[in-house]
């Protein structure tokens, strides 16, 4: 084959090539313009204003995911209505908790080279508080039932050119001080009334108790282990094997979370359980499928949880005690917070 | 083969060029190869830069269980490194086929993330993937060795990794172009880097020669040696396990293992960095970009400074900047301009030792075996590094993370100078 050959073959490949990558980009493009218009079956989204401290009943907070102009922003609907209109606030977030009129919020910066991330503690208002910068992508975040506290995890890469490792960083700020501890990992670890010490030591998905204790996840040797936070002390202390995204009861006595199954299916290994602290008795739900949120409780005997959906992720809810089966609460949502 | 087999190439100082002779340029078979590696990192880049974005972001997945699947990878990255490099001498002819499958089988991976929703599946596509890397690696270092003249293997090895690293800058940056552009498209940018996948396996094909003649050596090292005699139909494995009864590469093995089980991993280093620097968090994932950069600028100077004062001196030399940069990260000195002297530091080191570390082993090889000698010494220091990861991750455990550094730079230290023992300049015998 001749030079000229190969040329005109490589010219031809990088035009063919090039427009089937060209294709690709105005397809995603196209497509994502599709998004901004409102779906024909989706629920009804209009912009209003929203209150973290609401004056007219119990609502829900979500993170709309229904397409439309207001999709990934905050909205809330009324409790009891979940389905209904949603009141969307102009406030975009990947991930968001409130209570007792704070709220945080993740978000993404998107740059010039590179996303970057950020938490945002919102007052009841959603006005901007205080800004943080955050190390990696959202992934968890939650408020202390006082409004005192926030907690947000990412996920950490290395980055590209570091390989397919990926790590996680929890920070706890305390909103009247902004005093924040910015890696729980830096707690002592308490093991079976003994320090623990280990360098691949992962923690995420905190819930607190009150404005000084916590329950959260921590990864160590391929393992999970649910541990009570003691920001005081500093310290996490073990309680429980095999327990990922602790969410505590609103009496504090029981801790729903995803466990990973023998015999479940790798690509869908955890189901959700709950956990007596008292009796340290662990019982499945009755959803079957496998979870890989953060649960919430919704009152003392519902829990409320994300499953992927036709637009991102749906609402689900079912019963703490293991009794009845999982439910649809709320389509095109996630990231659930009762407000009120 | 005589010319592998010829001395004096990088042990000691190479000879002046023969009179009236022009430095050669970098040969054509090099900058093709140089050209594929680019446009492949481009590729596998793009996908690794927007990978954990889609995974968290896109499917809404935890993607922790990744990192467990990392340390099997490497191991049968290494395994299949060395039987890509076997399998490419065979017949001495098969180096582009080999390399091209492996070019193939990683573009292959591209479009089947398209189709790929769960953790498992990702997994199996980016085990594919190294798969396709470990086939690749060997050959390609073959071809690179016996495309140019042994005196100046050390920059065209330059050549190859400053081309290799400039596609993998270039990677995210285009991935993050494609996202920002379709507004969280991830399926386009699996889509175009699979088209950039695709173009480079072209390149090979058109532009990189089936069979490599070894280049011709240079007048002055020729003379007196005897005509090389015609090869043999093709190398058994044993053959390929003999190489190490050759002194040169069972010294030259033996040093890059050694000194890879005492060379703390990247991801361990920032993050040490990171944390003895103060660096604010969201600082992090720029540190990896600072040695990328000062690699790529230096992979050429450094690689043809080996050519003249020695490949073996200029990997131990590379190794002896580690260990500053180690000392630096352990000493009092903080802040911003300390955090660039170590990235400068490392990305030296690299520049220093990696294509250098190849080329090196060229000479040690004959033609005939290049594929297995490279990917000898090449799985060697890779499974080397792994052990290190993993007793770096238990001594940190055990003793923090700066005492854990300071073991290993000592470890270093002493495995740097058995090395220098090891690898001394031979007295030139006739074969």
């Amino acid at each position: 084959m001749s030079r000229t050959v190969r040329l005109v073959i490589l010219t031809l490949a990088v035009l063919l090539l090039g427009s089937v990558g060209t294709g690709a980009v105005l397809y995603a493009a196209h497509r994502s313009g599709l998004r901004d218009q409102q779906q024909a079956d989706g629920p009804a989204v209009h912009a209003g204003t929203v209150s973290l401290r609401p004056t007219t009943g119990r609502r829900l907070v979500v993170r709309n995911l229904a397409w439309g102009p207001h999709r990934d922003e905050i909205a809330t609907v009324p409790a009891d209505d979940p389905q209904g209109p949603r009141t969307a606030s102009g406030v975009k977030c990947l991930r968001f908790h409130a209570a007792a009129g704070t709220g945080i919020c993740l978000q993404a910066v998107h740059g010039a080279l590179q996303d970057t991330y950020r938490a945002v503690v919102l007052d009841a208002h959603l006005r901007e508080l205080r800004r943080f910068p955050a190390a990696g992508i959202p992934t968890r975040a939650r408020v202390s039932p006082s409004g005192h506290l926030v907690a947000w995890t990412v996920f950490v890469s290395g980055d590209s050119y570091a390989g397919t490792d990926f790590s996680t960083r929890t920070a706890v700020v305390d909103t009247r001080t902004w005093a924040i501890d910015d890696n729980l990992e830096n707690f002592r670890v308490i093991e079976d009334g003994r320090p623990y010490r280990a360098a691949d030591i992962n923690v995420w998905g905190v819930t607190f108790a009150d404005d000084d204790r916590f329950y959260a996840t921590l990864a160590t040797g391929g393992r999970t282990h649910l541990v009570r936070g003691d920001l005081a002390a500093r310290t996490l202390t073990t309680l429980h094997d095999n327990v990922e995204c602790p969410s505590l009861s609103p009496d504090g006595t029981r801790v729903a979370y995803k466990k990973r199954v023998a015999g479940a299916s790798s690509d869908a290994p955890w189901r959700l359980y709950v956990l007596d602290l008292r009796t340290m008795k662990e019982s499945p739900t009755a959803e079957r499928r496998s979870v890989d949120d953060q649960a919430l409780w919704a009152d003392a005997s519902t829990l409320v949880y994300a499953l992927p959906g036709d637009y991102g992720s749906d609402l689900w809810t079912v019963r703490a005690d293991g009794r009845g089966t999982a439910r649809p609460l709320m389509t095109s949502a996630v990231a659930p917070a009762y407000l009120g | 083969m005589y010319l592998a087999d010829s001395r004096g190439t990088g042990v000691t100082a190479a000879p002046d060029p023969g009179p009236g002779r022009r430095p050669a340029a970098v040969p054509a078979t090099v900058l093709a190869l140089g050209a594929v590696s680019l446009v492949t990192d481009v590729s596998s880049e793009m996908v690794t830069a927007v990978l954990p974005l889609y995974v968290v972001a896109g499917l809404g997945l935890s993607p922790l269980g990744f990192g467990l699947l990392d340390g099997i990878n490497n191991g049968v990255g290494a395994l299949v490194r060395l039987a890509g490099g076997h399998l490419a001498d065979g017949g001495g002819r098969r180096h582009k086929t080999v390399a091209g499958l492996g070019y193939a089988l990683s573009a292959l991976c591209k479009p089947l993330l398209l189709l790929a929703h769960t953790l498992p599946v990702i997994s199996a596509v980016l085990a594919a993937d190294r798969t396709g890397k470990g086939l690749r690696t060997a050959p390609r270092d073959a071809m690179i060795s016996l495309a140019t003249e042994p005196r100046h293997r050390g920059r065209a090895f330059g050549v190859h990794r400053a081309m290799d690293t400039t596609g993998a800058l270039l990677g995210p940056l285009v991935a993050f172009a494609v996202l920002r552009a379709t507004v969280d498209g991830y399926d386009a940018v699996f889509a175009v880097s699979g088209c950039v996948a695709l173009l480079g396996v072209l390149v090979l094909v058109l532009f990189v020669p089936g069979h490599i003649a070894p280049a011709p050596a240079p007048a002055t090292t020729a003379p007196g040696r005897p005509v090389p005699s015609p090869e043999p139909a093709r190398p058994t494995l044993r053959d390929a396990v003999g190489l190490l009864r050759r002194p040169e590469l069972r010294a030259l093995t033996l040093c890059a293992t050694l000194l890879g089980l005492t060379t703390v991993s990247d991801s361990f280093l920032y993050l040490l960095l990171q944390r003895e620097g103060d660096l604010p968090a969201h600082l992090f994932p720029l540190l990896p970009l600072g040695t990328a950069a000062v690699f790529l600028l230096l992979a050429l100077p450094l690689g043809a400074l080996a050519d003249r004062a020695g490949r073996r001196r200029l990997f131990l030399a590379g190794h002896g900047v580690l260990l500053l940069g180690y000392g630096l990260v352990l000493s009092p000195w903080h802040g911003a301009p300390a955090v660039v002297a170590v990235l400068v530091l490392h990305g030296t080191f690299y520049a220093a030792t990696d294509g250098v570390l190849a080329a090196a082993t060229a000479a040690a090889v004959p033609a005939r075996h290049q594929g297995a000698g490279q990917a000898l010494v090449g799985t060697g220091q890779a499974l080397a590094r792994f052990a290190c990861s993993l007793a770096f991750g238990a001594a940190w455990g055990l003793w923090g993370g700066r005492t854990a550094l300071a073991v290993t730079a000592g470890a270093l230290a002493v495995s740097a100078v058995v090395a220098a023992f090891v690898l001394r300049p031979v007295p030139e015998v006739s074969p």
